[in-house]
Formats: C-alpha cells, structure tokens, sequence
C-alpha cells in the first residue's frame, strides 16, 4: 500500500513532448499486414477496375481506337433492333423475377413456417438447380416442350422456342437463389411478434398479410432484384431455347462473338450493367434493413403443426420440387436415349463426345480442371484477402477500398466481365497480355465473377471469431501468420470449405463469362453445351450438361461427407 | 505480380497433369488453325495430319464459316491464326482482299483440278472439297401431317410447308450463304430476292449453323431442313428417318480451302499442312465426306445421297460473291433478321 | 523522454501514464488522462460502460493506441512501439481462447513461438497450470471447460511469458455471481504472490474495492477519483464517484455556513467545513449505513426523530426510509438485524436517528437528476 498516498498528478501542466501526436511504430506484422492487402488491392484493380475501364473505354471509341463519344449509343439507340430486345428482356425477366419470387416465397414460407415432413430432401431438391448449367434447363424444355417434346400438348399450341420456354428456364435456375434469400429472410422472425399478434385474436390469413409478409419484405425485394439481373443478363437459357426472340444478353454475345464487333457489344454491356448495378444497390439496402429487423432478444419461431396448412403445403412443394426432378429427369432421359425422338433404347452414344462439335472430354477435363484451380486459388485468395481486410490493423483507406472492391462483382454481370476481359487482355501491350487464351484467364474472371459471395462468406465466418485472437497474439509475440495458420484457418474450416464448392460448381457451370474467353486449348465443359446445342446435336450437349450437373452433385456430396468427417473430429472443440 | 502469376503456372501444369495424366510433348511445333470444318471431320484430319507429321500439332479453332470469317478480320492487326483450313473459298477471297494471305504453291499443286484453286500464282488458297446444299426431309413427320416430299427449291414456297422449314442464317454459315448466294445468281437479284422474301413466310427459324437445320429435321422437330449434303447423309445414316433431296433446280456450293496467314511465325509447320491438304492422303479423307474433291478421279458417292451432285451445281461465280458478301448479308439482316436464332 | 529515463530510480513509479488522451473523430474517448502506477500495483479502472476505461487500458498497452501522449513502462518510452515490442500480458472478457487448440497448447502458445526447446516449453506450462489449478485438463479444449476454468486458462496464457504487467479487462464479468465471488479472491493471490504489476478494467464496483490497491474510478474519459478502496468509498471526491461506489443518500441543499447547510427544512451541520458562500445550493450526501440509530443521545450533532417506512429484509440487514417529520426529508437507512431487534424498530414506529457531520459529504454542486 506503499503507493496509496502517492498524489495524483491530476490536470497538472503536461510536458510539451506529451501533448505531441502519438505515432506507433508498425510491427512486422503490420508490415506484413500492409504488404498483404495492398496486393490484394493491387490484384483486384487488375482483375475487375482495369477490365471493366477497358469497356466502359470500348464503349466510346470507334474501330481504330479514335474517341467517337457517344456515336454507338446514338448507333444503337437509333436500331429499332434495341427497342424491340430491350422490351423483349425486360419482359422476359419481369415475368420471370415475378413467378420465381413468387415459389420461392411459397416454398420457403413452407419450409420455414409449416410442420411439413422431409424438409431436408425439399432443401436439397431445391439447390438441384445451382448445380446445373442455366443451358440444361433449357435444352429439357426442348425435349419437354418441343415440337416433338413429351408434353407438347400442354402449351396448347404455344411454341417453346420464345418467352414461355425462356420464363420457364429462367425460373428452374433462378429458384434456387431467391429460396435462399427469402428462406433466409423468413427465418429471422421474431416469434413474439406472431404470438402477440394470436393473442390479439388475429386470423390466420390476417397475420400473414400485417406480420409475415413484412417481416419478409427486405428479403422478398432483395430477391426480387437479383432474380430480375440474374435473368436480364443470363443468356445461356434464351440462346437455347429463344429462338427469334431476341434479347439484349444474346445481343451482346451477336455483336461480339458473331460480328466481332466489339464496340457495340461494349454498348449493350454497358446497358445491361444498369440493373445490375441498381440491384446490388438495392440488395445492399434490403439487407442492412433486414438485419436491423431482427433484435437481439428475438425469439425463433417455432411452427405449429396445422393440419390442413401443413398438407397443402406439402402438395406445393412437391409440386415444385417435382417440376425440379421433372426437368433434370428429362435431360438425363434425353441424353441416353440413342436417336430421340425415333429410338429411345438407352445408349452412351450421346456420350462420345470426341466426334462431337465443342471439344470432345477434353473440354470437360478442361473444366474439371479449371473448376479444381478456380476452388484452390479463389479460396487462398478469397479467404487472405478477407482476413487482411478485417484483421489489418489502421490502414483504413486501403481497407476500405479492398472491401469496395470486393463486393464490386456482385454488380457486374457475368458477361460484361467477360468482355472486359477481352478488351483488357487481348491488348499485345498489356503486360498480361500472355494470360489471353490460356487457362489462368479463365481461373482468374471466374474467381472474380464469383468473388464477392465467397468474400462475404469468409468476412461473416472472420467476424464470429473472437476479435482479440490477433491482440492475444501480439501480446504473446506470436507472429500474426502463424495465428492464421494455427488458429484462423482451422476454425474457419467449415467455411472455407463452402467457399471452395461454391467457387467449384460455379466454375463447373459458369458461361457467361468465360464464353468470350476460352481458346482452343481451353474448351469447357459448359461451352461446349453450348456448342453443340448450336450445331444441332442437342442430345450430346444435353449429356454434357448432365456430365456437368453430375460432377458437381458428386463434389457436393464429398463436401458434405469432408464436413461431417471435419464436424465429428471438430467434435471436441466445437461442442461440450 | 509476375511471381504469383508464376506460381498459378507452375501448378497450372501440375494439376493438368494430375487430371489427365501426361500430355503428349510439348516439343512439337504447335499450329493454330482456324476452321470452319464439322467437329467430327476434324479428327480424322488431325489423325492423318499429325502421324504424316509427328513434329506438328494441329489446334483447332472451330466455328461457323461466319464467325470464323469475322474472327480472322477482326483480328486482322494481329492474326491469332497460322493456317486457316477448310474456310468457305469466298470467305478466304475476303481475306485475301485485306492481304491476309501468304502466296505458296503447296506440293502438288499441278495435280488440283483448276477450278479449285484461286486462279493467282503462286495460288493464295487452294480448293479442298465442295460442299453443296441439301434438304433433310422427314418422312415420319411429313407422314403426319400428309406434307409430301419437296423435289425444288419452288416447292418450299407452298403455304403446305409454313413454319415446317429452318435454314441455317446466311451472316454466320457459309451453308446459308451458299444457297442464298446460288439463288441470286440463277434467278438474278430481284426474283432471287422475291423469292427469299416467299420462302421466308414458311421459315420457323434461322439456325447459327448450317448442321443445325438437318439435325432438326432429323429429330422431327421440323420437317424440312435446309443443310448441305454431307451433314444430311450423317444424320440419315445416324438412324434419322430422313430422306436427302437435291433440289432440281441446282445446288449452291462453295469450296473448302486451305490458305496460309502471312503473319505466321511457324511458316514451315504452315506449309506442311498446306501441302497435306492438298495430298492424296487427305483428298480420300475428304471423299469419306463429299462427293467432290481437289484432286481428280478421287470423287465418291455419298450413300444416302441420291443423284449426280457435281453435274447439279450451279455454275458459281464466286467473285461475285466474295465483293458482294457484305452487301448481301447487309440486305438479308434487314430483311429477315426478326426469325434468326440467336449468335447470328 | 530520455531524460526521464535517467531520473528512474527505486522510487520510480513502474507505469507513468502522461496526457495520454484518445479522439475518434470528434468523440473524445479520454482526455488527457495522468496516472502513475507502483512496481506491484493492482490497480482498477472502474467507471460505467463508456467511461474511457477500456479504451485507456488499450492506450496503455498500444492494442488502440492513444492520440496523444505518453506511456512509459519502467522507465521506457513505450508510446510508439508496436504492441508485439511491448512486456504485458492481457486476458481478456471474452478470453479469447484458441477454441481448436488444447488448453495447454492455448497455455504454452506464447512460448512455442520462441523456439525454446520443447522440453523446458512443456516444464513450464505444466508449471503455469499447476499455479492456476488446471493441471488435470491440460488435453481438454477450451469448450469442455466451464467458464471459471476458461477464465483461469487465459489467466495462464497471458502470464507464461512472465511479462512485467498484466492486463485484466473485464475478466470475471462473462461469469456467474458465485464463481466471480472465487475467482476474486484467487485472482488477488496470484497477483501478490508473482508481485506482477496488475491494471485491471473493470464496471464491478465490488470487485475494484474487493481486489484493488488503488482504485482509479473513471467518467466521461476522465479520471475522476484515484485512491485506495478505503479512500473511494468513505470520501469521494465528486458526487460521481459518491453515487457510483456504494448506495448514497442524494440530498439537495443549502449552504447556511460554511459548516452548516439547510436540507428540505432540516438542518445539519457537516465536517470538514465548505469554502464557498452562504445560499450556494449543494448537493449532500450520505451512506444509508451511516445512519446511526443506536445510543444517538451521546450525538450532539444532527440528531433527529424520524419515522420508519416500509422495511425490507436483505437478508443481512434491513433497509428502510426513514421520514423526519416536520421536514420534507426522506432519509434511505441501512439498519443492522441486531439494532432492529434491540430497538424494538418497526414500521410506523418513531425512532431517534443521528446523521453524524463527518458522514455527510458536501459537494458544491446541484443533484443530477436520477
């Protein structure tokens, strides 16, 4: 007690050295840090800033490099052929965004609010979508639907080859994505609030409208917006089964790729960023408010079991989850069946895909390749990079800018990355000019495209972690990296592994992007579909959507079973 | 970035070799070529190609005669290409105009019929095979609907086809451009138009690519398509219940020809493929598909195909047609544009 | 600075905190805190959430470091060195346990990156779980164990490099009363038999007074009381810290003299006398427990009848308000079970009580309002 009496030097005059800023010395850790993340910067800039720059340039200048202002817009504007597509997409994609949103409210009310059997099997049938190229859909339609489908007589008529077989594919493969947004929406109620609503004597039907649907609303527009980008710049499915119906992601595609040119495609991909951009504006809103609509005190819902409810809920998803099984039944039929419509003995003859059009097994290794790279890399990188952004300490501006970064993918449609790709890289001055037409070109847009799910993913699993895990470190004068090693990374396990299948299936099916980007040597298994559904041999590009769709359930199952195996040896540390 | 990028090499190839096991050598001279030939003829191409030639390796850049040609004029400033092989002969006239090719007599040169060569010497491409118009028509489906079997390209004009005939788009296949180009050649450019303009009320589609319209027809899909005779005596001989009709009037063709691109930095791999293509070897491959060929008394007779096809062709101008490619093709987007499947 | 570091002797304090102050933005998180910490110390930050207390610890030890000036650890300018340069050891509120790793690879995760050999690393953490209780669970994983073992284990990660100073923030708060009550106590004796210079954070009033040697009671980013627990609690400097360490009496008064001062009609006199002008309005304060009801005729000061309110049991003593009639005083009384039985006090009974002056703090200042 030696120092009890000690007086207190308080508001006495500070010594002019004290009053001066504090500035601390950076450890190496912070070094390290630092380095890291201006890499990272450094590496998105290149991969997304600069190709993007590359055709917003495009956009404004004529076929010898000269600036030409707004000539192509003017160019374009005046075509009527843009008037009729731009009406044609907003068309096909409001339709779509309207009957997907409105299942996938269905089937995730159910999930979630109902005492429906076998919830497990409806939430694995209904991911079967996103395992799948957006081109399978369609090329079932075909068989379905088509002049010579299994159920012709249900379109009364109508043809396929148009809107009714675009909605109808958009839907299939946009289901996926809105079930989760809204599922996830859904899920956050808040039980006092229907119990409060009972107590008050409200109906069944009255709570849904003045509880349940505004309790959902963030989630049901947040869906609603990317459902509608996702179809507005998705043109794997109108390619297949459009047929004249022309709309502005196949625009693109003509100009390009058919007429090489590139400046009007630049045109049309900068129209489609659009709604793009104003959908990640509004999702970005949905969700802070979705967020801020859970309290922490809220108490889970648990649904009540209501007889009649419950079984009709049950028929809708079947319904749903039939009409899922229906489609990927159809195309798995189709590719087996040895001549179709004339002889439909089960055969592999579809599968002999060397004297096919679109590359042969080689574009399918190719893929299988190109999946494995993008999972590898994307998830070192991915997962670095979030940890560098939120664990690097100060350093703001750059932190921020990493994380605007970040999340810029998300704006930008699979096909104007593409694009800008080609602009960036097939420059012969460029310094990466040597990754045009190889394989890395494609790993590298492909982990961009899908960049910023998989960031959030990692920054959400980052942000459960204990944040004084690098302050503990520090103190300890354990070097930062081996704390990621040891520590970091080992917990984050389950998540890191969710990135890397999502980055893999989305490799597996991806074609908007990498359709502008694959050389010879390069073939995918996805473009490939493509392909041959143009040379008309539809059964082996069915087959090839099939191997794809294949592929990926498989590396979902064994990701399923390395997270059961990681959960039970996890067992001891993440359970009592 | 460079060290990074290394490293994404590095283990590039080592996953490729992990997933495919070892690749053939890399010491071989690599060509790329740029074609516009059917996936499944390329194989056998390659095959015989690469065992004459062990010390080349042939890589394929396969699309539509359309695409290809736009590809290779896009890339005009800096050609990807070393050899384009097995282009329609007015697209490689095309080329030809922005002097994209190399002037070289293949060996051989002497034996190729004259008409299927480009008349310059040295020649600046050389003719392969000819390839003509054919329709695929389904007896089973015809059947159904009692349509029967069109014998002219006047037939397809009857209201009894409408919306049962596809056509591959003329701006991406050189099958389509053939037939149109056959049409205003024989009936001169305002009846060939009118006619164009009939023919158009029974079209359900426009294809990308000139197989398309057959293998339709093929799977009943549609009852008559409008392809090329090789793609027709594949898909009958595939099981399809089809019957190939030549119409009476003539058949439109063009040629398959083999050009070496000037820029090339690999120019004796180049020429030894030039002059394969012009070898025996390969003129018997190409009868297996064609019923005409480069080389003389080499020609076969498709199987499935009925009738004289090389006394049926039209007498083709193909200068003609090489100057007027672009306003042709201008002229048909604006007119028919509405019903073109999509990449047109 | 170097010229300070000269000056240090045996006397030298081990911790000199000067200026030391923290902006964000336009908040101002501490402001220009001085304070001076013995070689050995157990020191306490205590204030409510917001206080600054935290962020000063953080200050201190460079984990957010300050924005102005300076820290030296035995005699060191420590202000601008990284934290990893730094001597201390920290458990934290949350522990902040590596939950993959085991407990004692947790223990020993300090010293296995030192490169020492695995033997002595090993020697010594059984020789750290040993001194915190653990050695039986040291291949157990921080999840197995229950709050008050986790809390112990982090204790022993932080002291493995035996660091000059250790850093407790919050540590008991994460754990329920019974165990906090334990840990206190085990907590103290560990820190008096290493001698290790202790700064603990903490809103517990009870666990600053019961483990401190100092307590440093913070508000607003400023300090507004430093003294012994003794000191706090029995004279505290501001209403602050009076109405934030133990139950007070909150009175609104005014200055009669500077010794006597007129309380809702009432009137006492208080001790030591106040500096300031008659009619000055005051603030005056008393302990519910330092109300006197026993043997109040030998009082000569402010002795008073008032009648008892509702009584409420807590258990080890009774609390009440005590009305002085006449007055509008409403007086919050702690009296002892053995009083109350003694006296014969119950509800509605009238009672002599005494305020005795050297119980009653005076501050120059209005009541806040509550």
């Amino acid at each position: 007690m030696a120092t009890a009496s000690r007086p207190l030097a308080a508001s006495a005059p500070l010594s002019e050295a004290a009053a001066r800023p504090v500035r601390q010395a950076l450890s190496r850790d912070d070094l390290v840090m630092r380095a890291g993340l201006v890499l990272v910067a450094l590496w998105l800039a290149i991969s997304i800033v600069l190709p993007v720059w590359a055709l917003l340039e495009k956009a404004f200048e004529g076929s010898e490099g000269e600036f030409v202002g707004l000539a192509h817009f003017e160019a374009y504007l005046a075509s009527p052929a843009l008037s009729i597509s731009l009406r044609n997409s907003i068309l096909v994609a409001g339709l779509s965004t309207v009957i997907c949103v409105t299942l996938a409210f269905g089937y995730a009310w159910a999930l979630t609010r109902t005492c429906i059997p076998a919830k497990g099997l409806f939430k694995a049938l209904a991911a079967v979508p996103i395992l799948a190229p957006s081109l399978l859909p369609a090329i079932a339609l075909v068989y379905l639907f088509g002049n010579q489908g299994l159920a012709r007589w249900a379109l009364l008529g109508h043809s396929i080859y148009g809107p009714i077989g675009i909605v109808i594919g958009e839907v299939f493969w946009t289901f996926p994505h809105a079930l989760i947004i809204v599922t996830t929406a859904l899920a956050t109620a808040d039980a006092r609030l229907y119990e409060a609503a009972a107590a008050l004597k409200a109906s069944r039907a009255r709570i849904f409208w003045t509880v349940t649907l505004p309790g959902a609303r963030y989630g049901l527009v947040s869906a609603t917006f990317v459902v509608f980008t996702l179809v507005i710049t998705d043109f794997g499915v109108p390619k297949v089964i459009g047929g004249s119906f022309n709309v502005l992601a196949v625009d693109v595609y003509k100009q390009v790729v058919g007429q090489q040119n590139f400046q009007m495609g630049a045109v049309v991909g900068l129209v489609l960023l659009l709604p793009a951009l104003l959908s990640f504006a509004v999702d970005r809103l949905a969700q802070r408010r979705q967020a801020a609509l859970l309290t922490a005190r809220a108490v889970p819902l648990e649904p009540k079991a209501d007889p009649l409810v419950d079984r009709l809920a049950l028929s809708f998803c079947s319904l749903v989850a039939a009409a899922i099984l229906v489609i990927l039944g159809t195309a798995i039929f189709a590719s087996l069946a040895t001549y179709w419509p004339y002889d439909l003995t089960p055969s592999f003859r579809n599968y002999d895909f060397d004297n096919m059009d679109g590359g042969g097994w080689e574009s399918y290794r190719n893929s299988l390749e190109m999946a494995s790279l993008t999972a590898l890399f994307g998830t070192a990188i991915v997962f670095t990079g979030a940890w560098l952004v939120e664990k690097t300490r100060r350093f703001a501006a750059i932190r921020g800018l990493v994380q605007l970064l970040a999340l810029l993918p998300l704006a930008i449609p699979g096909l104007v990355l593409g694009l800008g790709y080609i602009f960036f890289f097939v420059e012969p001055d460029n310094p990466f000019h040597f990754l045009y037409g190889s394989m890395a070109i494609l790993v590298v847009c492909t982990i961009v495209h899908f960049y910023s799910v998989a960031h959030l993913t990692a920054v959400t699993a980052l942000k459960q972690l204990d944040p004084e895990f690098e302050s503990v470190s520090a103190s300890l004068k354990v070097p930062l990296w081996r704390t990621f090693c040891r520590v970091t990374v080992p917990v984050c396990l389950p998540a890191i592994l969710d990135i890397a299948l999502y980055l893999f299936v989305n490799a597996m099916t991806t074609v908007s992007a990498v359709v502008f980007l694959y050389s010879p040597r390069t073939q995918l298994a996805s473009i490939a579909v493509l392909n041959m559904d143009d040379a008309g041999d539809i059964a082996p590009a069915a087959a090839m959507a099939v191997m794809i769709f294949l592929t990926s359930a498989m590396v979902r199952g064994l990701y399923g079973l390395a997270t059961r195996g990681l959960l039970a040896s996890a067992q001891a540390w993440r359970r009592r | 970035m460079t060290a990074p990028d290394h490293l994404v090499r590095i283990v590039l190839v080592a996953t490729t070799a992990l997933l495919v096991g070892t690749r053939a050598s890399q010491a071989a001279t690599e060509l790329t070529v740029y074609t516009a030939l059917e996936a499944d003829q390329l194989k056998a191409y390659q095959q015989a190609f690469e065992k004459a030639n062990p010390d080349v390796k042939l890589r394929w850049v396969r699309d539509s005669t359309g695409i290809v040609t736009a590809k290779l004029l896009a890339e005009k400033a800096n050609p990807q290409a070393d050899v384009v092989m097995g282009l329609a002969a007015t697209s490689l006239m095309l080329l030809d105009g922005e002097g994209l090719l190399l002037p070289y007599a293949p060996e051989g040169l002497g034996k190729v019929k004259p008409t299927m060569r480009d008349p310059a010497d040295p020649p600046k491409w050389v003719g392969m095979d000819v390839w003509s118009s054919a329709f695929c028509f389904n007896t089973v489906e015809a059947g159904k609907r009692g349509l029967k079997a069109p014998t002219s390209w006047a037939d397809l004009t009857d209201t009894a086809y409408k919306g049962q005939i596809t056509m591959p788009n003329p701006a991406s296949s050189g099958t389509g451009f053939l037939m149109v180009s056959a049409w205003l050649q024989t009936m001169g450019e305002e009846k060939g138009w009118g006619y164009m303009d009939a023919l158009h009320q029974n079209i359900a589609a426009y294809t990308h690519s000139g197989s398309k319209p057959c293998r339709q027809a093929g799977a009943g899909e549609y009852v008559i398509g409008l392809s090329f005779e090789y793609r027709a005596n594949k898909t009958k001989k595939d099981g399809a219940p089809i019957e190939v009709i030549l119409p009476k009037e003539g058949l439109g063709w063009d040629m398959e020809a083999t050009g070496i691109v000037k820029t090339t930095k690999k120019l004796e791999a180049a020429k030894k493929l030039a002059d394969w293509a012009i070898s025996e070897e390969a003129n018997r491959l190409y009868a297996q598909n064609f019923a005409i060929v480069a080389l003389p008394g080499i020609a076969s007779r498709l199987e499935h195909v009925k009738g004289d096809v090389e006394a049926m062709l039209i007498r083709n101008d193909f200068a003609w047609a090489a100057a007027n490619r672009e306003r042709i093709l201008a002229e048909w987007s604006k007119r028919y544009d509405g019903k073109s499947e999509p990449r047109s | 600075m170097e010229a300070q570091a000269g000056a240090v002797g045996p006397a030298a304090p081990f911790l000199r905190i000067r200026g030391l102050g923290k902006r964000f933005g336009g908040f101002t998180a501490l402001e220009r805190v001085d304070l001076e910490i013995g070689l050995g110390e157990f020191v306490a930050f205590l204030g409510p959430s917001g206080c600054g207390k935290t962020t000063l610890l953080r200050a201190i030890c460079g984990l957010d470091p300050p924005s102005e000036g300076t820290v030296e650890q035995g005699g060191r300018d420590v202000t601008g060195l990284p934290v990893s340069a730094r001597d201390f050891g920290i458990v934290f509120q949350s522990y902040a346990l590596f939950p993959n790793l085991t407990i004692r690879a947790n223990v020993g995760y300090g010293l296995a990156a030192t490169g020492r050999p695995k033997a002595e690393i090993a020697r010594r953490v059984d020789e750290l779980l040993e001194l915190v209780g653990l050695t039986d669970q040291a291949e157990k994983h921080p999840a197995q164990l229950s709050g008050g073992q986790q809390q112990r284990v982090a204790l022993a990660r932080a002291l493995a490099l035996r660091p000059a100073l250790l850093l407790l923030d919050e540590p008991l708060s994460a754990l329920d009363a019974r165990v906090r009550a334990r840990l206190r106590g085990e907590i103290r004796d560990l820190q008096r038999r290493l001698g290790i210079t202790t700064i603990m954070v903490t809103h517990d009033q009870e666990e600053a007074l019961t483990m401190a040697d100092r307590i440093v009671v913070m508000n607003h980013g400023r300090i507004e009381q430093v003294g012994t627990p003794d000191e706090v609690y029995a004279r505290p400097a501001t209403a602050f810290v009076a109405d934030f360490i133990g139950r007070m009496n909150f009175l609104e008064g005014r200055l009669l003299a500077a010794d006597r001062v007129e309380v809702d009609g009432a009137e006492l006199l208080f001790e030591p006398p106040l500096e300031l002008g008659p009619g000055a309005r005051v603030t005056v304060c008393l302990r519910p427990e330092d109300v006197v009801v026993r043997e109040v005729d030998r009082r000569p000061a402010n002795r008073l009848g008032a009648v008892v309110g509702v009584m409420e049991f807590i258990g080890n003593h009774f609390q009440t308000t005590l009305h002085v009639p006449g007055t509008g005083l409403d007086i919050s009384a702690d009296l002892s079970i053995n009083a109350v039985r003694d006296l014969g006090i119950g509800p509605g009974r009238t009672i002599s009580i005494c305020l005795p002056p050297d119980r009653l703090r005076v501050f120059p200042e209005p009541p806040r309002p509550s």
